[in-house]
Parts: C-alpha cells; structure tokens; sequence
C-alpha cells in the first residue's frame, strides 16, 4: 500500500504518493511550476524561501512562516501550505500585505520579496504580530535583503501592523478547518521513496517506541532544521527518517511550581513565551536564536540532541540545572544535560533511546544570565555563548555554574573557573580570579567565527558583566542591545 | 523632505494648448512610481532565469572544482563520470571547441582549467546529466591527481614574491617628496580592508539552448549581455551572431554579474553543444561563493605631511589590491581605487600607487564602487588619523581639506569644479544632524560610561561618473512604436532590481508625452541592441535613458514633421503631451496620430545611439578627464559600542545624496538608503576568511553575514538634494546614482574608530582594519587601552 502525503495547497487538497522523502517543500513546489518561492541559499538563512504553514490549533488555523528549503515535504502532512502565489486571487487584487510593500517600494531585484511576503503574511494572522518594532524584526530577521537596505520593507511592516487584518483567509477559515479535519489520520504516515528510502511519522510514543526498536539506527527528525542541511548540503542520504513531528506526547509544555518540562518536540517558537515568563534573559537569547522561521520549526529537543558544540540555548540550560529525559523502548532515565555531551557530536543516547523531554528547574535564590555573541545580532551563530547562574548565602558564593559555548568541542562547564567561585565573597577580586581560571577551563579554536584570543577574552568579560549586572552596577553597561 | 522635480518634457518645444488634457500622466520622468515590476515581485510572477518553463529534454550542468589553490593537473579521468547513470556528456578543457580563455579584457581565465589550477574552486571538468543531483554525483567518480606548486594568498606574500596580474600604475600632482620633508607634522602608517561578497539573492545561472544551424540562445543572469554574447561565440568557435543572450531581469547583481556570468554561461553553451540538448547550469550558494569573484581586498600604506589645522601638504598612499589568480577587470578597479584615493579633498603634492597583486585566490571582480569605496576609505583613514594626531575633530580636518577654488585639481589633473557643492553638502548635514550638539552630547555620554561608548562620524562623498575605459561610455536602444500607440523599449541596459528599466520608460514615455503605462519594457537581448556595455558604473540611465531618448525623439521628428505637411500647420505647432498630439489648433488622440502615420507610411521604429562627449584619459600619462561629471553626497552616522564584547548598533544615520533632478525619487532614495547599508556591512560584520589552504570558509549565509532589518540605523534619515540640476548635459539633468550612496556608509565605520578612540579619551591612535567586526573592535579598544597605561580593562 503507497504511503501518501496529504495535505492542503493553497484551498485543494493535494496527494503525494510515495514520493524521495527528503525531497524538500521548495523542490517539489519548483518542479510543480510554482516558481514564485525562490532558492537563495537553500540553508535556511536568507529566508527567500519563506512559506506559511498552516495548522489546527485548538480550533483555529494558526499560520506560521518556515524555510521550504529545508522542510522535506512528508512534513507537509495534514497541513496546509500556502505559498506567494496563493495570497491574491487570480487577477484580483493583491493582497493588503503584498500592496503595502509595494505602496512603500520595498521590492528591488524582487527575488527576496516572496520570502518577505510570506513573513509578513503569517504576522498579519497573528492578531499581536507586527504591533511594535521589536516584534517587527524579530518576524523580519530570517529574511534577508541586498538592494533595499530594509527601510521600506520595515515601513511596509508597520503599516500592515496598524492595519486591520480581514483578508479572505480569516473568511475561508470554516472551510479550511473542514478540509484539514478531512486529512487527519489515526496511525502515521509511513511511505518509501522510489530509491526505497523509507520514512515513518508516528503519532504517539507508543509507535514511536515501536518504531526505534525496530530500526534503532533511524535518524530522528524533529524540525529538519539541522538535518535539512544535511542533505541539502551534504548531500546524505538518510534512511530510514522517523520524524517527530506528530508525536503529540514530545509537543507538551508542563509548568509546575519547581520546575518547567518541555516535551523534546516543542518548537523554540512555542517554547519562548514559557522560558521569557521565567528567564528573561532566556527569552531574549532564544529571541535571537536563528530566525522566526527557524524557530517556527526548530526544536529544543533536536537542539540538545545534535549535540552541536554552538548551540544558542545549552550553556543557558546548563547554568539552570536542566535535565534530560531519556527514553528506550518506555524505560526512562534522568541525566544532567552537561553529561549528554560526551565529545564532538558524540552523546550519551543509546542504541534506540531517544530524548524525550527536558526540564528545567527553577532557581528561587539565584542569579542567572545568559550571553550570546556573533558577528551579526540576528541570525547568527555564536563566537561565544555563555550562561552562568550562581547561589549566594550572605555574600559568598555557595554554588556556580558557568557553561560556554563555541569554547570546546561541547558546550561546557568551566570547572577551573567555578572553583575559584565557590566558598568566596562575590567580589570583583574573586571574579577576577575566575576570569583568570577561564583560561586554563578552555583552549578554544581559531575560525571564521572568532579567534581564539577574542573567546577568551570575551568569555571572561562575559563574566565580568554578570558581576557587574547582578551586583546592581547595571548602569555602567547599560546592555549595547538595549 | 526629498526633491520632487517639476514635470516637463526633456526638451519642451512650443505648444499650442488648445486643448490641454488630463492634468499630468503618471509616470512622466520625475515621478516617484514603483518599480515596473513590484507588483509582479511581490505576487511572485516575476520570471527569473530559474523560473522560465524547462523545455523537454532539459539537462543540468555541475562542475568538478579544484581542491587545491595552485597545482598542476597530474592526471585527469573522467571515463567513470561518463558512464554514471543520467550522464550525457564530460568535458574538460581538451573538449572545448575553439578558445579556452575567456578573460573579458586580458586573457587568464580558463574557463576548464587546463593543466593548471590556481585557486580553490576552479573550473576542471563541466558534466551535463538529467538531474542536478546525478550530474553531482558524476563528479564525485571523477579521478583527478594534482602536484601542489607554492601557492601565494595574500597581498604581504604577493607583495613580497612580486607577484602581480598586471604592472603598477602611479598618478603624481605636485611634489609629494618635497612636500612632505617640508611639512610641519607627518605621519605614515599602514592598515588593511576585506573584500566583500556581492550575495545577490539570486545565484549565478544560465540556460542553453541550441537551435538550429549551431545557433545558441541563452538565458543568463548576466549585467553584461554582450560580452557573454561573444565569450559564448569564442569557446564554440563561431561568430558572434550565432548567439544570442537575454535578460529580463536579475534576482541582483551588484558588479558580480558583470564578467562572472561568462563562465556559468559559457558551460551551459558548452554541454548544450556538446550534448544537442537545453542544458541550465545553477550554481548553488556555496559554489556561487567558492567560484565567482568578489570585492577586491586592499592593503593600505601611507605617509602624509600636514600642518596644524590638519591640511594636506603632500602624501605618498600605495594601494596594493589583491587580485586574485588572473587580471579579470582589476586593472581597472585599482585605477578607479586611485582616482577616488582624494574622495573630496585637494592633495596639492600627492604620489598614489595601484598595485595589483596576483595570489591563488579566486579572482576579484567588480561590485558596487568598483574599486572606488576603497579608495575612499583610505584617504578617509588617514584624514581620521590625522585628526587624531591633532586632537581635533575629524569634521573640522575633512572640511580643511576640501576642495574649492583654487584647490581644484585632481591628482589624475581633472578640475573638481563641485568644492562648492561638497561644502554646501557639508554645511546642510552638519546643521541638519545636529553634528556639533551631538558631539557634546557625546562626550558627556563617554565620560559617563566606562563600557559603553558612543562614536560619531560625518563624511563627504565624490564619485566621479564615467567608465575609466572610454571606449565603454556608449549605448543603444530600439524604440518600436505600434500604430494603436503602444510603444516596445528595448535598450542595452540589464535590470538588475535598479530601476532602469523604469526610469528609461519614464523618460520615453515623456518624450511622447503619454503615460507610462503605453511603453513596454523588453528583456535585454543582444539580437536588439548589439554590442552593449555592461550595465556597470552606475551608468545604466545616463547611457540607455540617452540611446533610448534618441531613438524616440527620431521617431517623434518623423511624426511632427509629417502631421505639420498632412495639417499644413507649421512643426513648431506640433507638440506631443497629455497623451495627445496637438497639430496646429488641432489635437488628435496619441494612437490616433500613430495610426495616421502608419498609413501614411511613416517609419515608426528607430534606434539610437549615445556616446559620452568631454571624456578622455591617458593613462601612460595618468592625466585626463575620465568622468563626465561627480555625484555627491555626506553621511553621518552615529554608533554605539559595548567595549566588553566589541558588539555595537549604528544608532542613527543621517543621508544628504545628490542625484542631480532625479528621473524617479522614489527608486533613487532606494539606491541610496540600499547602497549605505550594503556599504556598512562591508565595512562592519561582513568578513571573508580563508583557510591556511586558501579555502574560503565563510560560503553562505550561515558563515557570511550580510545586514538584516535591525542592523539598520533605528533612526534613518535619508534626503536627495533639492533643486541642483546635473550642469552636464544628462538625460533629465540627473546623476548617477548606483554607486555612489555605497560610500556615505564610511561614516559608519569611522564613527566605530572614534568610539574606540573614546576608549583612551581620543588621546591615542587608533588601528582598526575593515571589516570592522566585533573581534577588531574589541581588540582595537584592548590596545587603546594598553596605550593608556592603564593595562586591560580592569573594571569600574
């Protein structure tokens, strides 16, 4: 029997038939002559790509813009896609957000204006979209430009922003909500391509279980937003994928009074408002983790599990005490998020274990913050990242942990550095100390991110600043991104 | 604020306003419409290379690159690619049919590396399968042996091995040597600045396909039509009227579709040959960035002899350019790098030396500026530095040494008759941005902040206007005016997201006196409009918009003078406006005028034909007038620094740019605010980095980091100067616009080295090459700070 991918294009329903099940959505959207939505880099960074997705979410279509780039189209699975071609009637008017970009010459070349579009076109559907500026280049920032220098893209933005947000997609959506009732499934999906590469779509633990015990060398697939570019640029061939996507256990967010659980499934984007409640700072780093569209895709748990020695969150979620969930055929076990990290890209899963969650406990009487650097503020990756989170009693320091990354080949610890910590006054003197001990914690690489002068030499001002932050010296740095 | 030109006619003759029509047209030249394609852009019906229809049988191309910078190819087996699945044809230089060198000027760049790579990436083998992913896979069952030769990948190793594509040139006005032993302070030093990736959203393509008699057509995103054109002819061994090359349009160009596409095209043409079949090469971004030029990086060394108010007495500037492993147009862009080596100021005693260095490196190409930003930046550094000698401020120095009367000539003997304008320029922004408030306000800020410091720069821009190349200052267009009274443009001009095609529209449109909306804009093709310069040196309007003005006046001559015998009525009495014909006491409806002609057999298509007049330049001499004219402009920007990390946010930016009676506001505004931030980011975060292999490592947007919407200044105040008319005779008195905004963003990276230079209280220099990353940043402010004697930073 052919595995068959259903969903919606545009308002029609849409059936795919085993098709390679890495090809990507932009691939298959190119090939069906649908060429409005463009390859700029086919890595999910310029955004030229953008498409919404649109969803059931607690009896509403949500929208979300993504990277079609590196979203393989059995993602597209009960859901509806739609692309720049779909937002005007044929020969009607164009669309209010479409309009205003052209009301404020945001085009040049025109080849990113698609991708613009489209994240523009999922703001206008979320009724606090595009309402400040902040929140317009936080939804703007995965979306790269080279002719217009972004000035009339933004104008563009704010005043889609004040505008009001009836379009015939709010009208359509009884309809839409029927048509996408209509594809809902009670197993997963699983199909194999025509080079029999085979790929499976569980939709509870239970399957998902059953699934890793019979294939315990599957690649587990949560955003694609890491294995995208595996096979988009290194061209890897994995077989068979079990995708995560539809496991409804790993989307849960648990918030308890001790602690916040966080299913290994949730998006960063759906992870953001729990974690900046909590942390601010948290919130402000994942804030600039990757794009809008990455982080619409993009899972935590896929974050740790790669085990990537630059990942934004893991020194912020070291310094918090987080744990992971592991799990193997429903045996469970609890391990401190620094003891996954084994070496370069190498973890302490097993052979048909999976993450399952991760949770983070609260800190009542610690300071804690979290540091990201890059070149660039949006969208890039770090040269350093930092989280530190320490306990006084009194004035001293009774526990410390200070994690990097972009130090090591894992996100790390700084042992040498905490111990100067602990047991003494939280003072500058000792600070001191501790920024000196940074230096013998870590031999850092030279690349194109950084030297390796400049990550020492950062990280230790790094903790310099939390002193000063957390000692109420704020007002001699005033953050640069204020 | 900005200028909104009055409406009129390029050459207003009498009228007989008998019956006057509707108030005004839209889109005569001088309205701000979008861009002819902006609806088309954003419904995503706007068709790029990659989007027209494959035909049946289409084919796509991949290249096997070299892996090492500088090796002689051992030996080279292709026959397992040959017979991988979807394969039908392998080719490496033996295969080529007629020349293997496509160089645009010199030759030098194979385009299959013959027995010798010299640079990672190179061009070896080209494959043409039925997929891309096969070709792709071809490539890999490819059996290549290399002997590593010493390779050269910087400018020191080059400057030290001798090492060049090219011989040096040298301008000299006055006498430096004298002048600097004379002067009452010197100063010398050196500093280097990055290259810079032209990161058009759309990669480089091209779609071959054959037609009969061994005819080609291609499609290829190419800024020069006509050199591909002939490049494609000379690798096939045919004529040049064999081929012919289209554009409608470029997903952006920037300067790296100018001779770059030559490679991409000539292999597609190459296998489309070769396998009789359609074939489409598509570079993906991490080729598009290991294989194709960029931004050439320079090394700067200087000494400069001045006097207490920081006037230049004389100076000695050597700018050594990498260039890469071949000439490609680098001749001309260190040329163009010395010609702007004065920016806006008079050197009265003044040596400048280009040095083209050749290295195993990709070879550098033309974008935006073309050697000019560089320039500029130089002689920017070294006004910096100078003020800082001083202890005054930047501003007053940069305005010491401007140009005005008699200090009027260029160190290539040209007459800078725009000292005045620069000074106006100057005079508006410093006043208009607060300039001398801020600064206090400043000052206040850094002696308030130990971490934080605030820097703030304002710098003028002269760019002058002309390719440097005479021979190249030349176009052609065709007007077809149908009898209905629709018109087809066709002009040498690509569009590359610019405009052009829409201000040349305009300024047709104007001339017949009708709407905008009646001219039809035409892809670029070499079977309309033959033998084109390439749309480059923001010459694209004042060259095309003239051809093309040309040929509609000619047709428009032909109309009047036969309406004034068929009316018997004088031709003075006939003018064309409001989409009417007025003859005499007489209006007829545009198309009805056309119809009327055409039965009376009035030809109504032409072409035309425009050559820059005043230009010419000696280069052996190294004097002349190689620009028609100078565009202007002044920028300040103000920056803010966290001195703990290096990471800073341009806070605000204030923009003054003339564009002479600008032909659209709206598009030229574009051009300026897209220009300065495309500007800051070269100088800013944008960084090439080369592996010790010569690898580039930083190949895509995930490594390579151009600005997003928040890096630009929260406070953005851009203006077009009003009311000053090109005094040269330019197609609607405006000026060129393309290039120059690039430049103002040198305020941006000069207000970082001031806040660094807040560091230490701006008593101690500053070293800070470009880009101006974070990591230098940092650094620079670690070494002011050593300077200070204070040590490292050691808290508040």
């Amino acid at each position: 029997m052919p595995g068959t991918v259903r969903f919606v294009l545009g308002d029609r329903v849409v059936e795919v038939s085993d098709p390679d099940p890495t090809t990507t959505v932009l691939q298959w959207l190119r090939a069906q002559g649908r060429t409005g939505t463009k390859e700029g880099c086919a890595e999910g960074d310029c955004g030229a790509c953008t498409v919404v997705l649109g969803s059931v979410d607690d009896g509403r279509i949500s929208y979300r813009a993504v990277n079609a780039c590196i979203l393989f189209l059995p993602m597209l699975d009960g859901r509806q896609l739609l692309t720049v071609e779909d937002l005007r009637e044929p020969r009607g008017p164009l669309h209010p957000v479409q309009q205003a970009l052209v009301d404020h010459h945001g085009s040049q070349c025109g080849f990113c204006t698609p991708g613009f579009v489209m994240s523009l076109f999922a703001e206008f559907h979320r009724e606090e979209g595009l309402k400040d500026e902040e929140g317009i280049q936080d939804a703007l920032a995965g979306n790269l430009c080279r002719c217009t220098g972004y000035r009339p893209i933004l104008d563009a933005a704010r005043r889609v922003g004040a505008a009001s947000r009836a379009d015939r997609f709010a009208v359509e959506e009884p309809r839409m909500l029927a048509l996408l009732e209509g594809l809902r499934r009670d197993t997963g999906l699983a199909l194999t391509g025509p080079d029999g590469r085979r790929w499976f779509a569980p939709r509870c633990l239970a399957e998902l279980q059953a699934l890793l015990d019979a294939h315990p060398d599957a690649t587990l697939l949560a955003g694609a937003t890491d294995v995208g570019l595996w096979v988009t640029k290194q061209h890897r061939r994995p077989d068979p994928v079990v995708w995560l996507g539809d496991v409804a256990e790993l989307r849960r967010i648990a918030q308890e009074p001790d602690r916040i659980v966080l299913g290994a499934g949730v998006s960063y984007a759906a992870a953001l408002p729990v974690l900046a409640s909590r942390w601010p700072a948290f919130g402000a780093l994942v804030r600039r983790l990757g794009s809008a569209q990455i982080r619409n895709s993009g899972t935590i748990g896929g974050n740790i599990a790669n085990a990537s020695p630059i990942g934004d969150g893991m020194p912020a979620l070291i310094a918090l005490g987080a744990r992971l969930i592991l799990n193997r055929a429903g045996l469970r076990r609890t391990i401190p998020i620094e003891d996954y990290f084994l070496g370069y890209r190498r973890t302490a899963l097993l052979p048909g274990e999976f993450l399952e969650a991760v949770e983070v406990p609260s800190v009542p009487g610690g300071t804690f913050a979290t540091y990201k650097v890059s070149k660039r503020r949006d969208q890039d990756i770090s040269a350093v990242a930092a989280g530190f989170s320490v306990t006084l009693e009194e004035g001293v320091v009774t526990e410390a942990r200070l994690a990097f990354g972009g130090m090591a080949e894992i996100p790390k610890r700084a042992a040498g550095a905490e111990a100067a910590l602990v047991g003494r006054p939280w003072t500058l003197e000792t600070v001191a100390a501790a920024m000196e001990a940074l230096g013998t914690d870590f031999a850092p690489l030279n690349d194109m991110r950084a030297s390796a002068a400049y990550r020492i030499l950062v990280a230790r001002n790094l903790l310099m600043r939390f002193h000063l932050e957390s000692t109420g010296q704020a007002e001699l740095l005033e953050a640069a991104d204020a | 604020m900005r200028d909104e030109p009055g409406f009129g006619p390029t050459t207003p003759g009498p009228v007989h306003d008998a019956n006057p029509g509707p108030a005004r047209l839209r889109g005569a030249a001088g309205d701000p419409v979008p861009h002819d394609s902006a609806a088309k852009h954003v419904s995503g019906e706007a068709v790029y290379t990659d989007d027209i229809p494959e035909l049946p049988g289409t084919l796509h191309a991949y290249v096997l690159q070299s892996p090492r910078a500088h090796a002689r190819i051992l030996r080279l087996d292709v026959s397992a690619a040959r017979r991988a699945p979807g394969v039908h044809a392998v080719l490496t230089a033996g295969d080529v049919p007629g020349a293997v060198d496509i160089g645009p000027v010199f030759p030098g760049d194979p385009v299959l590396a013959p027995e010798l790579v010299e640079y990672v990436g190179q061009a070896v083998a080209a494959i043409a399968a039925e997929t891309p992913g096969q070709a792709r896979a071809a490539a890999a069952l490819i059996e290549a042996e290399y002997e590593d030769l010493p390779a050269i990948l910087t400018v020191d190793e080059a400057l030290e091995a001798g090492s060049y594509v090219g011989p040096g040139l040298t301008m000299r006005l006055g006498e430096s040597a004298a002048a600097l032993a004379a002067a009452p302070r010197r100063l010398s030093g050196s500093f280097a600045m990055g290259g810079q990736d032209h990161f058009y959203l759309e990669g480089q393509i091209a779609y071959a396909l054959p037609r009969e008699d061994g005819d080609m057509l291609v499609h290829s995103s190419t800024q020069h039509p006509s050199e591909v054109q002939h490049l494609i002819a000379k690798v096939l061994g045919r004529p040049d009227a064999h081929v012919t090359v289209e554009v409608r349009r470029m997903g952006g160009g920037f300067g790296g579709k100018e001779t770059q596409p030559a490679l991409i095209a000539c292999i597609a043409a190459l296998l489309a040959d070769a396998t009789g079949r359609p074939v489409k090469y598509r570079m993906d971004r991490d080729d598009d960035m290991v294989m194709t030029g960029k931004r050439h990086d320079f090394q700067v060394r200087y000494e400069v002899g001045f006097d207490e108010e920081g006037r230049i007495q004389g100076i000695e500037m050597d700018l050594a350019a990498r260039c890469g492993m071949s000439p490609d147009l680098s001749n001309a862009v260190v040329d163009r790098a010395m010609f702007h080596a004065d920016n806006a100021y008079f050197l009265a005693n003044a040596t400048v030396t280009g040095l083209r260095c050749k290295t195993n490196t990709v070879s550098n190409t033309a974008f935006r500026g073309f050697g000019g930003p560089q320039g500029m930046v130089a002689i920017e550094y070294v006004v910096d530095e100078i003020a800082r000698a001083l202890g005054r401020d930047p501003l007053d120095v940069r305005r010491a040494n401007l140009y005005g009367p008699g200090r009027d000539l260029t160190h290539y003997h040209q007459p800078v008759e725009d000292g005045p304008l620069l000074a106006a320029l100057m005079d508006d922004l410093e006043a208009s941005c607060a300039y001398r408030e801020r600064r206090r306000a400043i000052d206040a800020f850094n002696a308030a902040h130990r971490v934080l410091k605030k820097g703030l720069a304002l710098t003028p821009v002269k760019f002058g206007i002309s390719f440097t190349a005479t021979h190249m200052n030349q176009a052609g267009a065709l007007v077809h005016l149908y009898q209905d009274g629709s018109i087809q443009l066709n002009h040498g001009g690509t569009e590359m997201g610019q405009g052009v095609h829409t201000k040349v529209a305009q300024l047709v449109a104007t001339e017949f006196g009708v709407g905008l909306d009646r001219v039809r804009i035409m892809a670029t093709s070499t079977g309309k409009v033959p033998n084109t310069s390439p749309t480059a040196a923001s010459s694209g309007t004042d060259l095309n918009g003239a051809a093309a003005l040309r040929a509609a006046r000619e047709i428009r001559n032909r109309m009047t003078l036969f309406l004034a015998e068929h009316f018997a009525e004088p031709a003075e009495s006939v003018a064309f406006r409001d989409g009417i014909v007025a003859v005499g006491g007489r209006t007829l409806a545009f198309a009805e005028a056309c119809h009327l002609a055409y039965v009376n057999r009035i030809h109504l298509s032409a072409a035309g034909y425009y050559r820059t007049p005043k230009i010419w330049w000696d280069r052996t001499e190294a004097r002349g007038r190689p620009f028609y004219y100078f565009a202007c402009g002044a920028a300040a920007t103000e920056v803010l620094v966290d001195t703990l990390t290096g990471e800073y946010r341009f806070l605000r930016a204030d923009l003054l740019h003339d564009c002479g009676t600008s032909v659209n506001p709206a598009i030229d505004l574009g051009q300026v605010e897209g220009g300065y931030v495309q500007g800051l980011g070269w100088l800013s975060f944008e960084e090439l980095w080369w592996d010790a292999h010569g690898r580039l490592r930083t190949h895509a947007p995930s490594t390579y980091k151009i600005p997003t919407g928040r890096d630009v200044p929260a406070d953005f105040r851009v203006r077009l100067v009003a009311n000053q008319p090109n005094r040269e005779d330019v197609v609607h008195r405006s000026k060129a616009v393309g290039e120059p905004p690039l430049m103002l963003a040198i305020s941006g990276y000069l207000a970082l080295k001031d806040a660094v230079a807040a560091v230490g209280g701006h008593r101690f220099p500053v070293h800070l090459d470009a880009p101006a990353t974070p990591e230098r940043v940092l650094m620079a402010c670690e070494a002011v700070r050593a300077l200070g004697a204070a040590g490292p930073w050691a808290g508040p």
